[in-house]
């Protein structure tokens, strides 16, 4: 086990030095800095200046060689657009999208267990025949323009909801969070929920496909036989038994929450990691660009390191199946 | 199901002494769902309209001079100074929607199932020189592979349109490196089984070259699931194109997809102006949807687990 460990984790630092050169050699290859950041009008000494006060004049291996030595110190250089530490920026912004991340994978499993649950149980009914082509439909639509629907309806003709923005927020551990404000709540409501589609899509079958194999197990017929109430033997012999894989795979899913949740919040102005990322790319705020695909990057190898962890203490075979490459 | 009954019976003709073709076979088999040949009729439809948009549609909507700056933003059904009815609104530049949408469709598909059949033919190859190829190529491709699949799609296209910027090209090449890695794992995996076969045995005893093996006798046998990828990879390429396209990195403003076409509409929405990223938004479901439903039932008529 402490070697696969030990090789595991080697596994993980080379990739993220391999990903940190290719995101590195990739955004540095784009454009030139110095076209944009410095004003036409400039003369010559003027841009050297800044050219040498963004350290441009390296050449690209120096400037990898220095940005590496500084990333291992946290620092990933400033940004061009706001003129702070790129890090700093990106952390500012992380509780927004966690909170919305995790929003999401709340409302998932709130909405998607349960109607899973009754589409398992009750295959053949019209209202489980509903919920299944919903889930086809939620895997089917382009989430962007699901949420422009939900702000036309909820927000410009009905006038329920707020369409964009964070509102209000109340501190906890030092942080600004959305959810501990009635204001707040109102604005995660639709960003969280358009986030949240495509994971309940996926939480109903999982769940669906959960209950059906698990009500032909013996135990459950036993349960039955017992003469438990129906209501007992779904809730506590069928629905204990189906929640773990369900969980596990909510929780696997967090980092592609993260991830989409770029659209949502372009879509919503939602101010976390992911509109700054894309108005980043817009304005070629290189820094920028570098830190958050590097801290993303990061996050997933953290995560994937984790999950195989799991899985490999979970099942011996996979020890063994690296072992013999 | 009563519906093969309906479907299959197209042509009552002497049945026992007929011998059916394998695609003959396939094509009666797919018939058996009526959704997905609805989804077919519906794609290949949206697919007739892309391919004569300039022919069909009441406008061009890139040609300035048919274009009347007073006919913007007008709601559905209104008719404009050119004296034709825009049946789904105009657009703040006075473009005629439907029009619009007809276009952006011909974007949308070209970009989605151009990427797709790069991807394609790059994935397959790779896959089937993993398979048969073993040992080190096999490792190193397959571990390109996972790493891949590890990051969600929408990341890996940011990364890469973050490095490349706009532009059609740069969107297909984005689309292509996301998508080759699904293909390369679904080849390889059926090729696997398919090279400890005879046939390639003999193939390898008249020492055929390799290339040919590999393309005339190994790829053929590991098609049926290759379709069926390609499918549902069109489909989602066209969904991450329009997303891409929405958050701004995607196709330049001058050729707008499906995608740009809601983003424009986005501020308008605010002020009760649906239509201008509602309809687009409904042609890209409409797309998406039909090839999921012929893709899903092409699994189901292709996958030899579930031959009768």
């Amino acid at each position: 086990m402490t070697v696969y460990l030990v090789r595991r984790l080697i596994q993980a630092l080379f990739v993220v030095l391999a990903m940190s050169v290719i995101v590195f050699v990739g955004v540095f290859a784009i454009g030139d800095p110095v076209e944009i950041l410095i004003s036409p009008d400039a003369d010559q000494i003027e841009r050297e200046r800044a050219v040498q006060a963004l350290g441009l004049d390296l050449p690209l291996w120096h400037q990898y060689l220095v940005f590496l030595g500084n990333a291992l110190q946290g620092d990933l250089g400033r940004s061009f657009v706001f003129n702070e530490p790129a890090l700093k920026l990106i952390l500012q912004r992380m509780p927004a999208t966690l909170e919305l991340a995790f929003g999401a994978m709340f409302l998932s499993i709130l909405i998607g267990l349960p109607l899973g649950l009754y589409a398992g149980l009750r295959p053949n009914a019209p209202a489980s025949k509903a919920i299944m082509a919903g889930s086809i439909l939620g895997f089917s639509l382009p989430t962007f323009w699901v949420g422009l629907m939900l702000i036309m309806v909820f927000a410009v003709q009905l006038g329920w909801l707020p369409s964009t923005g964070r509102g209000d927020t109340g501190a906890l551990f030092g942080l600004q969070w959305s959810f501990l404000t009635v204001d707040g709540l109102a604005h995660m409501a639709m960003p969280a929920l358009n986030l949240a589609l495509f994971k309940i899509s996926l939480v109903i079958r999982l769940t669906r496909a959960g209950v059906r194999e698990t009500m032909l197990m013996d135990y459950v017929k036993f349960a039955r036989a017992k003469g438990l109430s129906p209501a007992r033997v779904t809730f506590v012999h069928v629905f204990k038994n189906i929640l773990i894989p369900v969980v596990t795979v909510v929780g696997l899913e967090l980092g592609s929450t993260i991830a989409f949740s770029v659209v949502t919040e372009s879509v919503f102005a939602w101010p976390g990691m992911g509109k700054l990322i894309i108005d980043s790319i817009n304005v070629l705020d290189r820094p920028v660009i570098v830190a958050y695909l590097m801290i993303i990057v990061l996050m997933f190898i953290t995560i994937n390191l984790i999950v195989d962890l799991t899985y490999s203490m979970l099942d011996p075979r996979v020890r063994l199946e690296t072992k013999g490459t | 199901m009563s519906d093969a009954t309906v479907n299959g019976a197209a042509p009552p003709a002497p049945r026992k002494d007929k011998v059916e073709t394998p695609f003959q076979r396939f094509v009666s088999e797919f018939a058996e769902s009526k959704i997905a040949v609805g989804g077919l009729i519906v794609f290949t439809a949206i697919a007739l309209v892309a391919i004569f948009a300039p022919w069909i549609a009441p406008q061009d909507p890139y040609d300035l001079a048919q274009l009347d700056i007073m006919d913007g933003r007008q709601e559905p059904g209104t008719t404009g100074g050119a004296g034709f009815t825009f049946w789904l609104g105009t657009d703040d530049q006075g473009r005629d929607m439907m029009s619009g949408i007809m276009y952006g469709l011909r974007i949308s598909l070209m970009v989605g199932a151009g990427s797709a059949l790069i991807a394609c033919v790059v994935g397959a190859s790779l896959g089937l020189l993993a398979a048969y190829a073993g040992k080190k190529t096999d490792t190193v491709i397959m571990r390109l592979v996972d790493l891949q699949l590890s990051f969600p799609s929408i990341l890996v296209a940011l990364m890469i349109l973050a490095f490349l910027g706009k532009g059609i090209m740069n969107v297909v090449i984005a689309l292509v490196i996301v998508e080759w890695a699904y293909y390369a794992r679904t080849v390889r995996g059926t090729a696997l089984v398919e090279r400890r076969r005879e046939y390639i045995e003999a193939a390898q005893c008249l020492a055929l070259p390799t290339y040919r093996i590999l393309f005339r006798h190994l790829l053929p046998n590991c098609l049926p699931p290759l379709i069926v990828v390609a499918t549902m990879q069109v489909a989602r390429a066209i969904a991450l194109e329009a997303t891409l396209s929405f958050l701004g990195l995607g196709v330049p403003i001058t050729e707008p997809s499906l995608g740009l076409l809601i983003a424009n509409g986005y501020e308008y929405m605010l002020s009760g102006k649906y239509w201008i990223s509602f309809y687009p938004g409904i042609a890209l479901l409409i797309t998406i949807v039909s090839i999921n439903l012929v893709g899903d039932q092409l699994r189901d008529v292709l996958n030899p687990r579930l031959k009768k």
